[in-house]
């Protein structure tokens, strides 16, 4: 990024995760800041800066907040959504591990704001070191006042708990984390009622992705306009993106929104290994449609640009696939997630994902049959629009958009009669 | 029977942080996890009762989650990532070491009762692709050397 980082500025310095190295960059001056606003005033910033979430939907971050009503007999909770589960994302965790008490002091500020008293962050599982470091740096913060009663000298109390979850893809979608951390099975609930009305413990409750909450303490610093000035008019801002695949340097990148991706691959990423052509692109998360290698030119990493392309800027997951990858082997195991991830409380997105991975699972072993195709899209395109929650969805892009863009691919495998070999796909 | 004193006390702390107490099913299941390996039907019961919850209520809680085991598994589990950007960059050797190396499919165990291999899915890691899990710890950038290594080191 050609501007001054905004989420990675610190990550660089030993001993980024501390107390002592966060406050001797500034850190914690905004939660100071905030305290001496007006709640109102607070929300307005961030409402003015653009932020939009993400962790995936792309919601526009002050708007949400301002959705929970100021009076509730409930109390109201905020819960950080750091389930991580979107293949090819590994974004947060660095957020995590390097810099967590910008997180801390993101979810201090938005807390502030809406009028909570207690947040939840909750961590995938399998991050045992990540919430180790978290858990130190909230330890941290509550020896040094930024947490508890009283925060800073003003009336202002504020709790934080870090809340481990345990193996469930659909955990991340917001009301399914609500019911995971009040003890229950990890199932989306209807909406309406949103969170902002009836959340967690049945109060009022703001669900945000740790990237998004950790932003929020440089926008309170700088100013909405300073946040503005990066990115486009519509998508402003920096952001975090997940780089996996055969390049030379994959890894998580901070970049200004609307940055070129041939530019970001080529140029941050070093471009493919040697001896390696571009085949397709998923910029952001499984769960996006794919972009062809022709796609890819001119395409510009921002929520309108993405979409114009037929895809989505998603959770910042990039997965770069090389010419020879065997996309229907790919797409069966992908397929095989989905199925297995779907909590199975609606009939389409049950069924679907399971007829779905038995008619890729037929194919990859050599028993295709060419019309097996247009079964497939029919019912992946009948999973949507029906059920409680995106997850469905999340499987009819990636389904239709690979089988649709590669579909010689697809075809010829049927037509060779090939089978599949090699370890199990799953 | 009844939870542990540790397991006990642990969660008496953490009940504090939760307006409910079963909210505390899932901290729970995690600590009885910890301390035993796995989570027994007589564990389920015990935490049950522990929060005035029913046993089916736990254990209906319990069997949504892949990572709360009910069932025993060798004393090291080894958890291979075999999602898009791992199979992109080699799981199949990560997984067909394995397999040679401690003549176990994906889904069994060693006849030692030491090793229990499975496939899961995205853990994280995919810039430093393949990857697995052992136990707690991530092993990441593997190559067939590295996994050999890894395995002796377990001895
Ligand atoms: C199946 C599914 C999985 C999701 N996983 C995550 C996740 O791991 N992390 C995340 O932040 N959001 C995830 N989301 C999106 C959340 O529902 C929610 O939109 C988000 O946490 C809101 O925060 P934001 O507005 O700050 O992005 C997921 C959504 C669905 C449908
Ligand atoms: S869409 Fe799928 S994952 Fe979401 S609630 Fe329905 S069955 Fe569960
Ligand atoms: S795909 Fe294996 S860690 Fe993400």
């Amino acid at each position: 990024m050609d501007k001054e980082p905004i989420l990675t500025k610190r990550m660089h310095l030993p001993g980024s995760h501390t107390l002592a190295v966060y406050e001797s960059v500034g850190g914690y001056q905004s939660l100071r800041k905030a305290l001496a606003m007006e709640p109102a005033a607070v929300i307005d910033e961030v409402k003015k800066s653009g932020l939009r979430g993400r962790g995936g939907a792309g919601f526009p971050t002050g708007l949400k907040w301002s959705f929970v009503p100021k009076e509730s007999t409930k109390p109201k909770y905020l819960c950080c959504n750091a389930d991580e589960g979107e293949p090819g994302t590994f974004k947060d965790r660095v957020i995590l591990e390097k810099d967590p008490h910008s997180l801390i002091e993101g979810m201090l500020i938005a807390s502030w704001a809406v009028g909570i008293r207690h947040g939840y962050i909750y961590v995938r599982g399998e991050f045992l070191d990540q919430i180790k470091i978290l858990q130190g740096a909230i330890d941290e913060a509550y020896a040094k006042g930024y947490l508890g009663k009283g925060i800073l000298g003003t009336a202002f109390d504020c709790d934080l708990t870090v809340h481990r979850g345990a193996g469930a893809y659909v955990c991340g979608e917001e009301t399914a984390l609500i019911n995971s951390i009040e003890g229950k099975r990890g199932q989306p609930r209807l909406k309406p009622p949103f969170p902002a009305v009836v959340g967690l413990f049945g109060g009022p409750t703001v669900v945000n992705n740790v990237e998004t909450l950790a932003a929020v303490p440089w926008i309170l610093e700088r100013g909405a306009a300073a946040y503005v000035a990066y990115g486009t008019e519509k998508s402003t801002g920096s952001k975090l993106f997940s780089v996996s695949g055969p390049v030379k340097n994959p890894g998580v990148y901070e970049i200004e929104l609307g940055y070129p991706l041939m530019d970001f691959l080529n140029n941050e990423c070093g471009g493919l290994r040697d001896g390696t052509i571009l085949k397709a692109i998923i910029v952001g998360g499984s769960s996006v449609p794919i972009l062809t290698a022709a796609e890819c030119e001119g395409a510009r990493l921002d929520y309108e640009s993405l979409q114009q392309k037929g895809t989505m800027l998603g959770s910042g997951g990039m997965i770069v696939f090389p010419e020879g990858a065997n996309m229907v082997r790919l797409l069966t195991r992908l397929a095989k997630f989905y199925a297995h991830e779907s909590c199975g409380q609606c009939t389409p997105c049950r069924e679907g994902s399971g007829f779905i991975l038995r008619m890729l699972e037929q194919i990859y072993q050599g028993h295709g049959k060419l019309d097996d195709l247009d079964n497939i899209l029919r019912v992946a395109n009948n999973m949507t629009g029906n059920t409680i929650c995106p997850l469905a969805d999340a499987m009819q892009m990636p389904v239709v958009s690979w089988i649709t863009k590669f579909r010689k691919e697809f075809e010829q495998y049927i037509i060779s009669g090939q089978r599949g070999t090699g370890a199990r796909h799953g | 029977m009844t939870l542990s004193k540790a397991t006990a006390t642990k969660l008496d702390e953490l009940a504090a942080r939760y307006p409910t107490r079963m909210a505390l099913t899932l901290p729970g299941l995690y600590l009885v996890q910890d301390e035993a390996g796995w989570i027994s039907p007589q564990a389920m019961i015990d935490l049950a009762e522990h929060l005035d919850l029913s046993p089916a209520y736990v254990r209906g809680v319990a069997t949504f989650y892949t990572m709360f085991r009910k069932d025993q598994v060798g004393r090291y589990l080894i958890q291979v990532c075999t999602n898009l950007s791992c199979q992109l960059m080699g799981s199949d050797t990560v997984l067909a070491c394995l397999e040679r190396k401690l003549g176990v499919k994906p889904g069994e165990t060693t006849a030692d009762g030491k090793f229990t291999v499975v496939e899961v899915e995205c853990l994280a890691s995919c810039g430093t692709a393949p990857m697995m899990q052992i136990n707690d710890t991530y092993y990441e950038d593997l190559t067939e050397a590295k996994v050999e290594q890894i395995l002796a080191s377990l001895g």
